[in-house]
């Protein structure tokens, strides 16, 4: 009994026990289905990541080592624009779990994980389209962070978004505007009224 | 101004040519010549013959104009091998005078009275937007002078190099065109409706020759300077 409405999921993770688990949460509970597996992030892991359109990803993020583990979340973002969930094995630094979309436990309860991975997926989907010209209101409130200047982390803890949103936020601006400078973004910032001339002082 | 062309329309750039023709070809090439110190007047002569006559080393010659005709040009290695860095150095030199003295004073000036309808706060933090890309351009060019120029001055008259190689200056050339863009798209899409169309769109041409002349200028610097500083310093190296 196949459920073709569901989410297609892929798992980055390479314990077998934790993807037998996900597995059973997923089938017990419907609506998201396991659609590949991948044990860690080598160059064939990269090809499937890249074709295989999944909705979700739910990465263990030990399949980075140390010094790439701050910018998974971005490293994903190169192959796929999925939304990407964190599964939490070991203690990492704060910044790691930040970047992700969601973070789920091992200990959560089923239930809160599948709520989890909708938020993810609801979350996600709010991010900006690219295909509009127009900035977004959110798009608006992080320029003018931006050119008040403000540092990426400091709007990310402002908004309680991840990093990486804010990044994907800044990217935007820069593809509608044309401009790729904070010096540049504050001058468009106070030519469209987005800011006075006391908050660039 | 995309003066690519398809591989069998293309012209090969030689010594013969009458400089008349390759201005011709591509008119962009007459800020090289005033660069280098060709005066107009030249009449019939070709290009080996003004060459000669001024003192400028023809490969050198051959393959700036190169560069700056086609988008996708490959500095040939003969040329490379026997253009004398010397006289890119004198080159790019000049380019830089021409930028900071004339080119940038000009837009400035043009800029200025471009946003004087405007009010007093936009005035302003446009004129700090031009004076930080000033700045910006200033310190990009003294690091060239200063540093890489003397060094290459030196290697060629067999002088001690200081423990620099020309890799570091390859590895951290930046490009300069980010607000030069930033500029242009605030002129072309963001002034307010006050400021008057014939003033800026002699501004926004005057903002498209420079980047297209600065971004020629960097490829000078990357694909004919560093291979030909480089293979000096090999050749140097075997020499010991
Ligand atoms: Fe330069
Ligand atoms: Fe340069």
């Amino acid at each position: 009994m196949k459920n073709d409405s569901s989410k297609k999921v892929l798992l980055i993770i390479p314990s077998r026990i934790m993807v037998r688990g996900i597995e059973g949460v997923f089938s017990d509970l419907g609506e998201f289905r396991v659609e590949g597996i991948l044990s860690d992030i080598s160059r064939t892991s990269e090809t499937r990541l890249k074709n295989m359109d999944a909705d979700l990803i739910i990465i263990d993020p030990v399949v980075f080592d140390y010094a790439t583990r701050p910018s998974g979340r971005s490293y994903i973002a190169e192959y796929t624009d999925a939304a990407v969930v964190a599964l939490q094995t070991i203690v990492m630094e704060d910044d790691v779990w930040k970047q992700y979309d969601e973070v789920i436990s091992i200990y959560d309860a089923p239930p809160v994980i599948i709520r989890k991975l909708r938020t993810a997926l609801s979350a996600h989907q709010e991010l900006p389209k690219p295909d509009s010209h127009e900035l977004s209101s959110r798009e608006k409130e992080i320029l003018i962070c931006v050119a008040k200047g403000m540092l990426n982390k400091e709007i990310a803890d402002l908004y309680n978004i991840s990093i990486y949103t804010v990044i994907t936020h800044r990217k935007n601006i820069t593809r509608k505007t044309g401009i790729r400078t904070v010096a540049g973004l504050t001058v468009y910032a106070l030519l469209n009224n987005l800011i006075d001339s006391s908050s660039v002082e | 101004m995309n003066r690519t062309e398809n591989e069998a329309s293309r012209m090969v750039l030689s010594p013969s040519m009458k400089l008349a023709d390759l201005i011709e070809l591509n008119y962009s090439l007459l800020a090289v010549l005033s660069r280098l110190g060709i005066d107009l007047g030249f009449g019939e002569n070709t290009v080996g013959e003004v060459c000669e006559e001024h003192g400028i080393d023809l490969s050198s010659f051959l393959l700036i104009c190169g560069i700056y005709t086609y988008d996708d040009y490959i500095a040939p290695n003969d040329l490379l091998k026997a253009g004398n860095p010397a006289d890119v150095v004198k080159y790019l030199h000049s380019s830089h005078s021409f930028y900071l003295d004339d080119e940038l004073k000009k837009l400035e000036k043009s800029l200025e009275e471009l946003v004087a309808p405007c009010d007093e706060t936009q005035k302003k933090i446009i004129y700090r937007f031009f004076s930080e890309y000033r700045k910006e351009v200033e310190n990009h060019f003294a690091y060239e002078e200063e540093t890489v120029f003397p060094y290459v001055k030196s290697l060629l008259s067999g002088g001690s190099r200081n423990g620099y190689s020309i890799e570091q200056f390859e590895e951290n050339h930046s490009n300069i065109d980010e607000k030069l863009n930033d500029l242009k798209n605030i002129v072309m899409k963001y002034l307010p409706s006050v400021c008057d169309t014939v003033l800026r769109n002699s501004v926004l041409y005057h903002i498209f020759f420079l980047e297209e002349d600065l971004d020629k200028h960097t490829l000078i610097e990357n694909n004919v300077l560093v291979p030909m500083v480089t293979r000096l310093e090999e050749h140097e190296k075997r020499q010991q």
